[in-house]
């Protein structure tokens, strides 16, 4: 099989990113919060201050990285949660049909008709501020593109001669479900898992940006960026280094889902003995 | 009337020791789909199968044929339990299945199994042929690994298949393979009755024969007893004892298979025949014309009437011609049976 450009590329940041998230103690240079230094304030980027240094003197560069955990950690979390709730509903719906069928179906169109990033706003102005309440906010509204994928494939895959099959030997409904559907729809909902990765990343640096993500001193790409915009004409380092992390992890996993669409067919696994 | 309807069951009452026999019984088995009419249309009923007396004797293959349309699989799925019947009843070895509409599908599925016709797509692609084999054992309470395995083996080298094709994916095999493992999976549970739904039509000609040997065998060795569902004639008479003709939701006649295709007595039949390739052309039936009526405006009298070369009036008026014995165990559904 070649290797795919997309694959690739995508793959490589993405597991680039998990990488410098998974050891950013050991790859940071200074700690993100502590080492405040007001000598070294607003440094521009050099051999000492890789990617500069902010209004308190800390290193960008460590913010950045330390920056990784919080927004994968937010990112992956919340997806989990959305794909979770997606397929469940979308399964059950698909397979199941009649009033539950119709009633998810409501559900989902009243999610694609409310802009998502205003209702996890909503959300978080219940919850209040914080990692958890983000966590909440973003896995409970984006589900409806898994949904939908879900229950279409049930719908398409109910009617297939082995689910008939595992009727006639005496399945029962949730068995049939987990056992026959859902191994034969993952292929889709993990292209669009990792295509809502990349969503649920900016989502997440788009609420931290308005003030409703990590708090303050912490970092988190988006926090880093809504800091950084009052020093854009003076400090530009301090908005294009996480600007570009955001940037290359949501392109790597754009890219990462359109590669995996290419491959996730069965059919081309192996072949035939 | 009534009583020439269900002429089959008055059979059975006459011989009782051989009632003993039956293993499926299918009494005056209707199946009505409704179908909504659209925004002004009146609201339609589609009688896919409209009172329909079936019986199969143990170790017994019973031929059902028709053509598409008439209602032989929808006959085969109320059997197995997938399709609900609007009324009417099945038995299974003296076991109602239908009773009140609710179905104890475990020990249905240990009693009827049915093997479907399109083997691409009938088999999990995820699932390794040893999995579609173990998951009904555990799920009948199985539990022993030496047993599952040993009856895995064991269906295997039924179905003739080998024991290292056990971990593999359905698209790792032919059709004809893939079909091996369809009725593998259908005798992996022991079941008595085996409903073969056009087992061989989605395959290549030359593992036809092999496949319809193999299921020859296998009710011998396992001593089941089969429904074969098809269209194809030629399929049908090598391997049923007795044959029921299906049009348009009915039988239209039944019989030991040599009386079926040596004197047919229903039109209908003797077009089917017709329609088998002969290179010797001895075939001497006229093959019938035009296409299957709408079942949703089924024609009055007789449905065969508006295709029939034999056709009269009182063919194309109420009432129906009912299901009446020609000879023995012959019945025909045919005003004119006797005089043709």
């Amino acid at each position: 099989m070649p290797l795919r450009f997309n694959l690739v590329v995508g793959g490589t940041l993405f597991a680039l990113a998990v990488f410098v998230g998974l050891f950013a103690p050991w790859l940071a240079h200074t700690d993100p919060v502590m080492d405040a230094n007001l000598l070294n304030a607003e440094e521009p980027p050099s051999w000492t201050w890789w990617f500069g240094t902010d209004a308190q003197g800390r290193d960008i560069y460590s913010r950045v990285v330390h920056g990784a955990r919080i927004s994968l950690t937010v990112g992956i979390v919340s997806q989990l949660i959305n794909t979770f709730i997606g397929v469940s509903l979308g399964l059950t719906a698909g397979y199941l049909g009649g009033w539950w069928d119709d009633f998810v179906n409501g559900l989902t169109n009243l999610m694609l008709a409310i802009p998502s990033l205003i209702f996890a706003l909503a959300i978080m102005a219940v919850l209040g501020p914080g990692l958890t309440s983000l966590l909440i906010a973003l896995g409970l509204t984006n589900w409806s593109f898994s949904c939908r994928i879900a229950r279409a494939s049930a719908l398409s895959l109910k009617s297939q001669g082995y689910v008939q099959a595992a009727k006639v030997l005496g399945y029962g409904n949730l068995r049939i479900m987990v056992t026959q559907l859902l191994p034969n729809m993952l292929g889709p909902i993990i292209v669009i898992g990792t295509l809502g990765l990349g969503s649920a990343v900016l989502a997440e640096a788009s609420l931290s940006f308005l003030g409703l993500g990590v708090r303050p001193p912490y970092p988190s790409w988006g926090s880093m960026l809504s800091e950084a915009r009052d020093q854009i004409t003076t400090a530009p380092w301090l908005s294009i280094f996480p600007g570009l992390a955001i940037f290359l992890t949501v392109l790597g996993l754009n890219l990462l889902g359109d590669g995996l669409r290419d491959i996730l067919d069965p059919q081309s696994r192996s072949t035939r003995v | 009337m009534r009583a020439a309807l269900s002429g089959v069951i008055i059979m059975a009452d006459s011989a009782s020791s051989a009632a003993a026999d039956v293993i499926l019984r299918v009494r005056d088995l209707r199946v009505h789909f409704h179908l909504s009419g659209g925004l002004l249309g009146k609201p339609r009923v589609l009688r896919a199968v409209d009172g329909v007396d079936l019986e199969l004797k143990r170790g017994e293959c019973l031929g059902l044929v028709g053509e598409s349309g008439c209602g032989k699989s929808t006959v085969a799925l109320s059997i197995v339990g997938l399709q609900a019947p609007s009324s009417g009843s099945i038995e299974l070895d003296g076991e109602a299945v239908t009773a009140g509409g609710s179905i104890d599908r475990k020990a249905l599925a240990r009693t009827a199994q049915i093997v479907f016709q399109d083997p691409y797509a009938s088999l999990n692609p995820r699932q390794t042929v040893r999995r579609t084999l173990e998951d009904p054992l555990r799920l009948h309470g199985v539990r022993a690994r030496s047993e599952i395995d040993d009856r895995v083996a064991t269906m295997l080298a039924h179905v003739g298949l080998r024991a290292e094709h056990a971990d593999r994916y359905p698209h790792e095999f032919s059709g004809g393979q893939r079909q091996r493992i369809g009725i593998a999976r259908a005798l992996i549970l022991n079941p008595k009755i085996v409903v073969c739904d056009e087992p061989v039509s989605a395959l290549d000609v030359s593992i036809r024969a092999q496949i319809i040997n193999l299921l020859l065998e296998l009710k011998e060795t396992l001593g089941l007893s089969y429904i074969m569902i098809s269209h194809d004639l030629g399929v049908v008479e090598h391997m049923s004892d007795r044959v029921a003709v299906m049009y348009l939701g009915r039988i239209v006649e039944t019989g030991p298979w040599r009386e079926i295709f040596e004197r047919p007595a229903h039109p209908y039949t003797r077009a089917l025949i017709a329609a088998i390739p002969d290179p010797l052309l001895r075939v001497p039936f006229v093959r019938a014309k035009g296409e299957l009526p709408n079942p949703l405006k089924p024609p009055d009298g007789c449905a065969f009437s508006p295709r029939c070369r034999y056709v009269e009036d009182p063919c194309r008026r109420e009432p129906l011609p009912a299901l009446e014995r020609h000879r023995d165990e012959h019945l025909v559904r045919c005003w004119r049976a006797k005089e043709l």
